[in-house]
């Protein structure tokens, strides 16, 4: 590979209209060589239309996209060579058998039959579809078929993975051999470009993320730098069935001191010190859990129930995106 | 470019595989059906044309008809193929959408899909001829080159077909597209009766016809008789306007698939 000084994909001002709507409005983001990143936000981010531009079907507006070291406007049939894509929404081929999509989809690549029947074989195991080789793929269930396009992603050696949603719809156990098949190919050097809404794969996967709101990119970072700039070291949620003890619990949230911290992001442990009110839950941001839910109940606080538990990437999600659904 | 010659090729590959599992559903439409016909008019009706009207141009019915049976099959093959099957792969399937994330153009789906119809139309013609041939419909070698003029006229039906149903967001047009279409195209593009017969202020519709135009080309070849296409300059014309329809279908096809499948 030429000198892409450890940079596999490099988005610059990156922009995508449709007619008037802007769908990605100028993100700046660079994928390093071996690393999984991630992009994470709600329903209508952009994620996908990042995705689909990577991928090269579908049209830069402006910006600049570089993905293994040649531009996405001038070589898309050569980048597209080296890229695995599992989209979004299945693309598989119904007319045809499992065996004949591996097959299949080989030979797109240009590659020798005797080069894929091989893998395909390798990968069926994999995805553990080898009894179901010679059905069609319309009877298969919807997370068979999601990992039919996994195995199908990686028939040509991929350097660089796309994955939009790689998990969604499949079962816990198909998703745990999913990430470690992930993992695995990391440790062979392969990048991974990922977007997911569970917040704990990407936790598990993602070397580097961004989250996406509305065409932009509104944060950065690795998830631990990520949690400790934008939520606390630990959160207490409590729970009501009484919208006025609820209110009451958040005045005295406050009273104790829990609410009382910097709201400015981005300054490390900044986001300890918050309070929140969201549906039947008081969330209270903070370094130290035990000891903010001895102040409630010092104060009278009597809720349904109370659980601290360590801030995750979901807190960050959260705060960042919004806690509840716009519009 | 020739990344994405060979991209057209791995489509007809594809297409060729879901043949494979699929062929018999399509032999009653592109085989069965042309032959009934040629049986049932060509043979049946002709023996009583013949027995009434003496010759058709010349010719005994069933060889006049087998022409244009040939060509109408190859605007079936042709048409028909050109509608849900492309919708199957923009919308409801989607599958064309999966070759695009591979090193295949949209461009490559396209023009595969198009030789892909294109060999099919071949398979079938050749079948049909031969069973013409046995009935006695084929009087002349010549007929070897009604293949490639029934290819032409699958093809200037497919190109701008194919590039038209990449538009379409629902199959709603694509029964219209048969009825006000192909099927009074298959009529009266003198496939069953010559054009005179028809009112003479009609007759110079037939030029917008290119079944008529394949018609003619066919009808040369199967009888080895050019000047029933018109004589030897006619049948250039008429071959450069299946051409162009085919060149201009073209032109609009990569450009909707290309809209369709990446934007
Ligand atoms: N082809 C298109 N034409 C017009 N608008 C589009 C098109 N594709 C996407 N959009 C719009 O762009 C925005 C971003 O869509 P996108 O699919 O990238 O979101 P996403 O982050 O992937 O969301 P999700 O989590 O639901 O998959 C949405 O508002 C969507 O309606
Ligand atoms: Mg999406």
């Amino acid at each position: 590979m030429t000198d892409l000084g450890g940079a596999l994909v490099e988005g610059q001002g990156l922009t995508k209209r449709f007619g008037s709507f802007t769908a990605v409005a100028g993100i700046d983001f660079t994928v390093e060589r071996g690393k999984t990143f991630g992009f994470l936000g709600p329903n209508g981010a952009g994620k996908t239309t990042v995705m689909r531009m990577i991928g090269c079907v579908s049209p830069v507006s402006e910006g600049s996209l570089r993905v293994l070291g040649m531009d996405t406007a001038r070589d898309g049939a050569r980048i597209r060579g080296r890229l695995g894509v599992v989209p979004q929404m299945d693309t598989l081929d119904s007319e045809l058998t499992v065996w004949d999509n591996l097959l299949v989809y080989g030979r797109y690549f240009g590659l020798p039959r005797s080069v894929i029947r091989p893998r395909a074989e390798e990968l069926l195991e994999f995805v553990q579809l080898t009894d179901r080789r010679n059905d069609r793929v319309d009877p298969l269930s919807g997370g068979m078929k999601r990992r039919l396009t996994i195995a199908r992603a990686l028939i040509n050696e991929p350097d660089l993975l796309l994955l939009d949603e790689p998990t969604t719809g499949l079962d816990p156990q198909a998703r745990h051999l999913v990430w470690e098949r992930l993992w695995r190919l990391k440790a062979q050097g392969v990048t991974q470009v990922l977007t997911t809404h569970y917040m704990d794969e990407a936790e598990q996967l993602c070397d580097r993320l961004v989250i996406m709101d509305r065409g932009r990119i509104v944060a950065e970072g690795s998830p631990q730098e990520l949690i400790a700039q934008h939520a606390s070291r630990e959160v207490v949620e409590f729970r009501f069935e009484d919208r006025a003890v609820q209110d009451a619990a958040v005045a005295a949230a406050g009273e104790a001191g829990l609410a009382g911290g910097s709201v400015d992001r981005g300054v490390g442990g900044a986001g300890s010190g918050r309070v929140e009110s969201v549906g039947d839950r008081v969330v209270v941001y903070t370094d130290n859990g035990e000891r903010a839910a001895e102040a409630m109940a010092g104060r009278g606080v009597r809720a349904a129930s109370v659980l601290v538990r360590r801030a995750t990437l979901e807190d960050v999600f959260l705060t960042l995106t919004g806690r509840t659904l716009e519009d | 470019m020739a990344n994405s010659g060979a991209g057209v090729l791995r489509v007809v590959e594809r297409e060729a595989t879901v043949y494979r599992r699929l062929w018999r559903a399509s032999v009653f439409s592109s085989f069965v059906t042309p032959v009934l016909f040629l049986a049932g008019i060509g043979v049946g009706l002709g023996g009583l044309v013949d027995e009434r009207a003496g010759r058709v141009q010349g010719l005994s019915y069933l060889v006049f008809v087998t022409p244009g049976l040939l060509a109408g099959t190859a605007m079936q093959v042709g048409a028909g193929g050109s509608l849900w099957q492309i919708m199957a792969g923009t919308k409801w399937m989607r599958f064309f959408h999966g070759i695009v994330a591979t090193p295949v153009t949209a461009t490559g789906v396209y023009g595969g899909y198009l030789i892909w119809l294109a060999v099919r139309t071949a398979m079938s013609c050749a079948a049909f001829l031969l069973v013409a041939a046995v009935l006695g419909g084929v009087p002349s070698w010549w007929a070897v080159l009604a293949l490639p003029a029934a290819v032409l006229t699958a093809a200037a039906f497919a190109a701008p077909l194919c590039a038209f149903s990449a538009t379409q967001e629902t199959d709603l047009s694509f029964p219209l597209v048969i009825r006000l279409g192909v099927t009074p195209l298959f009529l009266f593009s003198a496939t069953f009766f010559p054009l005179a017969q028809l009112p003479s202020w009609l007759r110079p519709a037939a030029w917008v016809s290119p079944l008529w135009h394949g018609v003619e080309l066919c009808r040369a070849a199967t009888t080895g008789r050019a000047a029933l296409g018109g004589g030897p300059a006619r049948l250039v014309v008429h071959v450069v306007v299946l051409v162009v329809l085919i060149a201009c279908g073209a032109a609009w096809g990569t450009r909707t698939f290309t809209r369709r499948l990446a934007q």
